[in-house]
């Protein structure tokens, strides 16, 4: 691994300065970033650890009654906070599916979203066409081994799917990022942060270099909302679908439903057709599967994974009732 | 460059470079091998450590962002020759086989404990999950860890 040079901001300016510097990344809980250094995904020359800026970390709830996240807010920590668990159960259920104990003590809110694919092409040790590892390299998954990867999406530049569980959840949950840079801050939805590759495979998320995100910020409390991540084992493991679902019920009706998908796109799926065909019905109505399929009807299967349409609906079903019962 | 923390009680100061991660500083500077490697990428849990009191991987922090923290390590769980309750635990269980994902194991469950999510076998099993043991001792980890967690209650 090359070697960096390190800094340690303790503010905001500060950091925006040192990270604006080219080939300098920010270093936050450092599960993705110390990992793409082994890999040679990235080979900053100096890395800004954002660990000790005053203001980053803590739950609070706004007088308006939304919630602001601080980026360096430590996954355990969100997900185990009592307002997060009565009032976004999505998103703590969301994070306590994510990754270990040990890994969710170091990593953070703010960075969580950050993580890129989890592709093996995209992490191989060995020189593979990708073209988010070396653009214009080709996609060596579109005919490779891909029953993991997208079934939204995608295109023939990349079939990937990002693989964050909270992302899903602050997707359905309509979550805000805010960042900060030299050009000043910029509030960016949860639902356009990532970027699809019809937009640029090349890319992970629209944040630019030099540009930190300070806070989260949820809007009203959604009680009736589930998270449910399918697996090929019980714990410390990757999706192969999940489905993040929020609420809004009129006693047993369902008033308002949004429904993000995770690891079937390069970004959390909202699926749309199906929140506008849930509105108004019984939540044990059986119109609700038809919904759910309506949500489906631009889903793309690769060569390995046409199981995972069948899944994801299945999931979401399953979801929707979690979030009724919740 | 110079990075200070306490290991284990005592007082270091360690001269280094940026890109050495805490499980190697421990392992290959400060020559506290019980802390073991196995991925070097976060997978196995067999370089957990407690970190300000909180479990971490130590391959997953650059040591020097360690600088004026507390680390603990499997070399300081026991008080001189009175082994820590939990590594009796692991003994008394027939918690382990090779033994090489040992100390992460017991660095866990110590603060698996210690966070209380140890309700039911399942909970251990969840809260457990970041330490992996290719000789499958799991059942055996399990009732280490309920057994000293029932001891505690």
């Amino acid at each position: 691994m090359k070697n960096f040079s390190y800094a340690r901001p303790t503010s905001i300016h500060q950091t925006i300065e040192l990270a604006a510097t080219s080939d300098a990344m920010i270093l936050a809980g450092g599960t993705e970033l110390l990992n793409w250094t082994r890999i040679g995904i990235v080979e900053p020359s100096k890395l800004v650890d954002i660990t000790r800026v005053a203001g980053l970390e803590g739950i609070e709830q706004l007088p308006n009654g939304m919630v602001r996240i601080g980026a360096l807010t430590k996954l355990n920590d969100v997900a185990l906070h009592p307002l997060i668990r009565k009032s976004y159960p999505v998103l703590s259920t969301s994070i306590l599916k994510a990754a270990s104990a040990q890994i969710r003590n170091l990593a953070t809110i703010g960075g969580n979203p950050l993580q890129r694919v989890r592709c093996p092409y995209f992490r191989a040790d060995e020189p593979t066409p990708c073209n988010k590892r070396i653009p214009r390299s080709g996609c060596a998954a579109l005919h490779g081994l891909n029953e993991k990867h997208a079934i939204f999406g995608w295109t023939e530049d990349c079939v990937a799917v990002q693989p964050s569980d909270p992302a899903a959840a602050l997707t359905a949950l309509d979550a805000v990022l805010v960042t900060q840079s030299k050009q000043g801050e910029r509030r960016i939805p949860a639902t356009t942060f990532h970027t699809l590759p019809s937009e640029d495979p090349t890319a992970h998320s629209v944040l630019q270099h030099g540009e930190l995100i300070s806070s989260i910020e949820l809007g009203e409390a959604v009680p009736k909302s589930a998270y449910l991540k399918i697996r090929e084992r019980e714990s410390y493991e990757y999706a192969t679908v999940s489905a993040a679902v929020a609420l809004e019920m009129d006693g047993p009706v369902i008033r308002r439903a949004r429904i993000a998908l995770g690891s079937v796109a390069m970004r959390p799926w909202r699926l749309v057709e199906t929140e506008r065909r849930l509105a108004g019905l019984h939540s044990d109505s059986p119109e609700i599967i038809s919904a759910v399929k309506a949500g489906f009807a631009d889903a793309r299967p690769l060569l390995m994974n046409r199981y995972k349409i069948r899944l994801a609906q299945n999931t979401t079903v399953r979801a929707i009732e979690m979030a009724v019962q919740a | 460059m110079r990075v200070k923390f306490r290991v284990n009680g005592d007082p270091v100061a360690v001269d280094i470079e940026p890109r050495l991660h805490l499980a190697d500083c421990l392992r290959e500077v400060l020559h506290l091998t019980g802390t073991k490697k196995g991925c070097n990428r976060g997978e196995c849990g067999t370089c957990t450590i407690h970190l300000d009191g909180r479990r971490v991987n130590g391959c997953l922090v650059l040591a020097i962002t360690a600088d004026g923290k507390k680390i603990e390590t499997i070399e300081g769980l026991a008080n001189g020759d009175q082994l820590h309750p939990m590594q009796m635990a692991f003994i008394d269980h027939d918690a382990f086989q090779c033994g090489y994902c040992t100390p992460g194991q017991i660095m866990s469950a110590v603060a698996c404990v210690a966070e209380g999510h140890t309700g039911s076998n399942a909970e251990i099993r969840e809260w457990m999950s970041g330490n992996i043991c290719r000789c499958s001792a799991y059942p055996q980890i399990v009732a280490a860890v309920n057994a000293v967690a029932k001891r505690n209650a």
